[in-house]
C-alpha cells in the first residue's frame, strides 16, 4: 500500500508540473462547455425566407404579419419568379420560400381552404426539416384563427417542396461533411506529424547542414499524402453512391479538382503546424485537438451556422472545411457547376497561398 | 591554411544565461585531424553545431574555409560535412537508399566520390539492402561517416562518432580516419575518450565551455609540470586511501591497473615505507609517462 | 567465499537466435566483477536475466539465494540497479527521488529520513536537495544514481556502463563510492567500455558471440593473452566477433 502512495505523489508530480498539459486539461472542457452550451444549437432562429406574395390582400397580409412575429424568421419580401427563386437557393441565401397564390383571400373566403407554396432548401435536411416545421406551426396556428371565428372550419393546405432532397436523406448532409473531416484530419496531422518527426530524430539537422531548399522538402512529404487522399476521396464517393444511394448531381471532375484544392489547403495548414512545433506529440496534438474540434463545429455539417452568434459565425469563415462543404454540397447535391462555387474557391486558394508563404519564411534554418 | 578559425566564440542558454561555450578561440589547419576532448556537457555539441551553421552565436566569430559562420551559411551548408551525435539517418531507408539520397541532396552522385567511402563502404556493403534501423551501432556509424563523406566535404565535422560503441569498434573507426586524412580532408572530431585524443594531430581540451589547453598530444604531455609516478599494490582501494594520507602526497588517482600520483617532494623508499605502514605489500612505484588523461585531469585542478 | 550470483549453463534464445549462450559463472560478496564485452555480444540480455528481468530460456541461477525462475520478486528487493539511459526523474527534486526509490523499495519513513540525510551530507548536496535533479552537472546526477540505488542496501548492485560520457575526476570519484561500497560488503556487477575502469574490478568476464570467453582477474588475463593492457586483451577476443558487425 505504501508503495502504491509513493507511486502515486511521484505521478501527481509529473502532472502537475507538466503546465502545457494542464493547460489543455482544464481549458479544453471550459472552452467546450462555453461553446457547446452558449453557441451551438441546432435550433433555428432568424432564418432567412422569401415570402413571394402574388396575393397581397387581407389575408396574406394577416399571415405574414404572423410570421413576422415570431421569432424564428427574418422576412425578405419580394415578388420573384420561379427561376429567380430557384437561384436564391443555388447560392444558398435562402433556406426556405413561401409562395402565396394570387387568390389567397378570394380562396379563403369562397372555398373555405387555400394552398400555399413552401419550398425549403433540403441539402440540410434537418434545417429543412425544422424551418418547414416552424412554417407549418405558424400557419396551422393562423388556421386556427380563422376557424375560431368562423363555423366551418378553414384549412390552409401548405405544399412542401424539398429541393435537391426530397426524401429527406440525412446522408446528403454527413457525407459531404465526413469528407470534410477526414481529409482534414489525414492531411493536416500527417504532414505535420511527418515533418516533425525529422526533427526529433535529428534527421533534420543532416538535411539543414546540405543544399537542401525548405521548400523542396516540404513539396515532397506533401505530395504522398496528396495522392493518398485523393484516393481515398474517390472510396467515400464509391461508397456513398453505391451503397448509401448518394447521387452525384454535378460534375465529378470538378468534385475531384475541388477536392485537390481542399486537400492542399490541408496540407499546407499541416506543414504550418509542424514548421512551429518541436515535438510530435504537440504535432498530433494540436492537429487533432486543434483542428477535428472546429472542423466538426464550424463547417456547418452538424449545427447550422446561420444560428450562432455573430462571433462564432466569423470564426468560422476561417474554418477551411467550412467552404469546402458549402462546395461539395453544391457540386453533389444541387448540381452547380464552377460559376456557383467560384467564391468559395477563392478563398480556399487564398488561405492556401497565404499559409504556405507564412510556413516558408518561418521555417527554421537553424535550430534554435 | 587554415580550415577553420575561431575566435572568442560564445554561446548561453536558456533564461539563467548557462554559459555553454565561454569565449573559445582556436584553429584547424587545412588537412588536419583535430581532437576536441572533453566529457559530457562541455561544449563540444554547442561548437560543432555554431560551425556548421545550426546555431547562431551569442558572442564571437568563426570562418569555415573562409566563409563566416553567420553570413555565408549558406556556402558553408554547401561544403561541409556533418556526423551528428546521435546516428541520424533514415531509419527505415536502406544503406543503398540512405547512400544515393545524401548523395543527391547535395548535387552528387555515388559514383562520382566512391573512391573516398569506398575503404569503408566494402565493409558494409553486403548489407547494402538492410533498413538503416536494424544495423548494429558500428554499422550505423560506418553508413553515417560515408553519407557524410559521398559530397566530398573540404571540411568534416563528426560529433561524438564513437560514444557508447565498443573498443574494437572505435579502433577501427579511427583508423578509417587516418586514412582519410591521406586525402587531404580537414577532419575535426569530438570525443570524450582520453585515449582518442593521441590519435590527433592536435587536440584542444575542452571543461564547462572554456578550453584548457591547445597543441599537439606530445606538446601538452611535454608540457605536464610535474614528476607523475606511477604504484602498484595488491589492493587498488587501500593503496588510494594510504596515499591520501601520506604527508608529501600532492594529487592521486586511480588509473587502470596503477594509481597515478605526484608528491611535493619525492622519495621512493619515503613512499614505500608510508605505505608498508599501512599494511599495503608487493608496492611497486616507477616513474611515469603522463597521458591526456592526466594532464586533463590536472588542467581541471586536481 | 560466498557466492551471491551463480549461474549454470543460463542461456536466452529468440527463436532461433541465442542472445545468452550457455553462461556458467559466479560472483563472490564484496567483489567488484567486470562485465565486458562488444555492443550485441549479449551484454543486456544477460544482466536482464540476472536482474530477474527477464526468464532464461534454459540452464540454472541463484541471485542473492534465489531462484532466479521462481523467486524474481524477491531477488528485485536484493538488487540494486542503475543505468546510463535511466536512472532519476529529472522533473522531480534530489530528496523527492530519494524518497520515491527508498519508497519503493520498502524503507519506512523513518529509514528514509535517517538515509536522505546522511546521503546527502556524504555527496555534498545539501545546497541542492531540493532542487530539481535535471538541474544538477551529469557528475552529480550519476553519483547521486549510484547512492540511490545502493539506498536499500541491496547485497548486489548492477551497473549498466555508468560512466559514460563523465570527465576524468568525476569518473574516479564515482568509483570512489564503488570501492567504499564493495569494501562494506555489497557486491557490484559493472558493464562498461573503459578499459581502464576494467582494470579497477577484481575479475572481469568478456562475452563474445552470446558466451563467456574468458573470466579471470585483470591481471591473469593479460598474462595468458601475453597482452600488456586490457584494451588489448579484449581487441584479442573482440575482434573475430561475427555478431555486431
Amino acid at each position: 500500500m505504501k508503495q502504491f502512495i509513493t507511486f502515486l505523489k511521484k505521478e501527481f508530480a509529473h502532472v502537475l508540473r507538466d503546465r502545457k498539459t494542464l493547460l489543455i486539461l482544464f481549458g479544453m472542457p471550459i472552452a467546450q462547455i462555453l461553446i457547446f452550451g452558449f453557441a451551438l444549437t441546432n435550433e433555428v432562429k432568424n432564418a432567412s425566407i422569401v415570402v413571394v406574395d402574388y396575393a397581397k390582400d387581407e389575408s396574406s397580409q394577416k399571415l405574414l404579419a404572423k410570421i413576422e412575429a415570431s421569432q424564428y424568421f427574418e422576412i425578405e419580401k419580394a415578388v420573384l419568379s420561379a427561376s429567380q427563386i430557384e437561384k436564391a437557393f443555388q447560392e444558398g441565401v435562402i433556406k426556405l420560400a413561401l409562395v402565396i397564390p394570387s387568390n389567397f383571400d378570394s380562396d379563403l373566403a369562397h372555398q373555405k381552404h387555400a394552398q400555399i407554396q413552401v419550398i425549403a432548401d433540403a441539402s440540410d435536411p434537418n434545417t429543412a426539416n425544422t424551418l418547414t416545421n416552424y412554417i407549418s406551426e405558424v400557419i396551422q396556428d393562423y388556421q386556427q384563427e380563422l376557424t375560431n371565428n368562423a363555423s366551418i372550419p378553414y384549412r390552409i393546405i401548405p405544399e412542401t417542396r424539398m429541393l435537391y432532397n426530397p426524401q429527406l436523406k440525412g446522408v446528403y448532409n454527413f457525407v459531404p461533411g465526413v469528407m470534410a473531416l477526414v481529409l482534414m484530419l489525414v492531411c493536416v496531422m500527417m504532414t505535420a506529424v511527418s515533418i516533425v518527426r525529422e526533427k526529433e530524430m535529428g534527421t533534420m539537422e543532416i538535411l539543414l547542414v546540405s543544399p537542401f531548399k525548405p521548400l523542396m522538402v516540404v513539396v515532397s512529404k506533401a505530395i504522398p499524402y496528396l495522392l493518398l487522399s485523393l484516393i481515398n476521396v474517390a472510396i467515400i464517393l464509391i461508397l456513398s453512391v453505391f451503397i448509401l444511394d448518394l447521387p452525384i448531381h454535378g460534375s465529378i471532375l470538378l468534385l475531384f479538382a475541388e477536392s485537390t484544392l481542399f486537400i492542399i489547403t490541408c496540407l499546407t495548414i499541416g506543414i504550418f503546424i509542424s514548421v512551429k512545433t518541436a515535438s510530435q506529440q504537440v504535432a498530433m496534438l494540436i492537429s487533432l485537438m486543434g483542428m477535428m474540434l472546429p472542423t466538426i463545429l464550424f463547417s456547418g455539417f452538424m449545427f447550422p451556422i446561420e444560428n450562432m452568434p455573430v462571433a462564432l459565425q466569423v470564426i468560422s469563415n476561417i474554418v477551411p472545411a467550412k467552404w469546402f462543404y458549402i462546395i461539395v454540397k453544391s457540386i453533389m447535391i444541387k448540381g452547380l457547376g464552377f460559376s456557383g462555387i467560384w467564391k468559395e474557391s477563392l478563398i480556399l486558394t487564398g488561405m492556401t497561398i497565404f499559409l504556405l508563404i507564412v510556413s516558408l519564411k518561418t521555417f527554421k534554418i537553424r535550430l534554435a | 591554411m587554415e580550415a577553420v578559425v575561431i575566435s572568442n566564440l560564445t554561446k548561453t542558454y536558456g533564461e539563467e544565461q548557462i554559459v555553454a561555450v565561454d569565449h573559445v578561440s582556436f584553429t584547424v589547419n587545412k588537412g588536419e585531424l583535430f581532437g576536441l576532448i572533453g566529457p559530457d556537457g562541455a561544449g563540444k555539441t554547442s561548437i560543432f553545431r555554431m560551425l556548421t551553421t545550426l546555431l547562431l552565436p551569442d558572442a564571437g566569430m568563426a570562418t569555415v574555409d573562409g566563409f563566416d559562420i553567420v553570413k555565408d551559411y549558406r556556402q558553408i551548408r554547401n561544403t561541409v560535412g556533418y556526423m551528428p551525435g546521435k546516428f541520424s539517418l533514415y531509419q527505415d531507408l536502406s544503406i543503398e537508399e540512405n547512400l544515393n539520397f545524401f548523395a543527391t541532396v547535395f548535387g552528387t552522385t555515388v559514383e562520382e566520390n566512391y573512391h573516398l567511402i569506398k575503404d569503408i563502404y566494402v565493409q558494409i556493403e553486403k548489407f547494402k539492402t538492410r533498413r538503416a534501423g536494424k544495423l548494429s551501432g558500428g554499422m550505423k556509424q560506418k553508413l553515417a561517416l560515408c553519407c557524410a563523406l559521398i559530397h566530398k566535404p573540404t571540411v568534416l565535422f563528426l560529433d561524438e562518432p564513437t560514444t557508447g560503441v565498443d573498443p574494437v569498434s572505435r579502433k577501427e573507426f579511427w583508423e578509417m580516419l587516418k586514412r582519410l586524412k591521406e586525402q587531404g580532408i580537414t577532419i575535426v572530431v569530438s570525443t570524450p575518450y582520453m585515449d582518442e585524443a593521441t590519435l590527433c594531430d592536435r587536440i584542444a581540451l575542452i571543461q564547462n565551455g572554456k578550453i584548457l589547453s591547445i597543441d599537439t598530444p606530445g606538446s601538452i604531455v611535454a608540457k605536464y609540470p610535474d614528476d607523475l609516478y606511477e604504484l602498484k599494490t595488491e589492493n587498488m582501494y587501500k593503496l588510494l586511501k594510504s596515499l591520501e594520507s601520506y604527508g608529501q602526497i600532492k594529487s592521486s588517482y586511480a588509473f587502470g591497473e596503477f594509481a597515478h600520483a605526484t608528491f611535493k617532494t619525492h622519495s621512493d623508499e619515503n613512499v614505500k615505507k608510508h605505505l608498508s605502514d599501512s599494511g599495503l605489500k608487493n608496492i611497486i612505484i616507477k616513474k611515469a609517462t603522463p597521458t591526456i588523461e592526466d594532464c586533463f585531469i590536472k588542467l581541471m585542478g586536481h | 567465499m560466498d557466492a551471491v550470483i551463480q549461474t549454470e549453463k543460463l542461456t536466452k534464445r529468440f527463436g532461433d537466435f541465442i542472445a545468452a549462450n550457455e553462461i556458467t559463472l559466479e560472483v563472490y560478496k564484496g567483489e567488484i566483477f567486470g562485465f565486458l564485452g562488444a555492443n550485441g555480444a549479449g551484454k543486456t540480455t544477460a544482466m536482464r536475466m540476472l536482474c530477474g528481468l527477464s526468464t532464461p530460456s534454459s540452464g540454472k541461477a541463484t541471485i542473492a539465494g534465489f531462484d532466479v525462475y521462481r523467486q524474481t520478486e524477491k531477488i528485485k528487493k536484493n538488487i540494486g540497479y542503475m543505468s546510463q539511459k535511466f536512472s532519476l526523474y529529472d522533473d522531480l527534486t534530489v530528496l523527492e527521488n530519494i524518497y520515491f526509490f527508498g519508497g519503493i523499495y520498502g524503507l519506512s519513513d523513518a529509514q528514509l529520513k535517517e538515509k536522505s540525510g546522511e546521503l546527502v551530507k556524504r555527496l555534498g548536496l545539501e545546497r541542492e536537495a531540493t532542487k530539481l535533479v535535471s538541474s544538477l552537472p551529469l557528475g552529480w546526477k550519476q553519483k547521486l544514481s549510484f547512492s540511490v540505488a545502493v539506498l536499500h542496501d541491496p547485497k548486489i548492485v548492477f551497473l549498466d556502463e555508468p560512466t559514460g560520457g563523465v570527465d576524468p575526476v568525476t569518473r574516479r570519484q564515482f568509483w570512489d563510492l564503488i570501492y567504499e561500497a564493495a569494501d562494506r560488503g555489497l557486491t557490484v556487477f559493472v558493464t562498461t567500455h573503459y578499459m581502464d575502469e576494467a582494470e579497477y574490478c577484481n575479475r572481469i568476464s568478456l562475452m563474445v558471440d552470446g558466451k563467456v570467453e574468458a573470466l579471470d582477474s585483470p591481471a591473469n588475463l593479460k598474462k595468458n593473452f601475453g597482452a600488456a593492457s586490457m584494451d588489448e586483451v579484449f581487441y584479442q577476443l573482440a575482434r573475430g566477433a561475427k555478431r555486431g558487425d
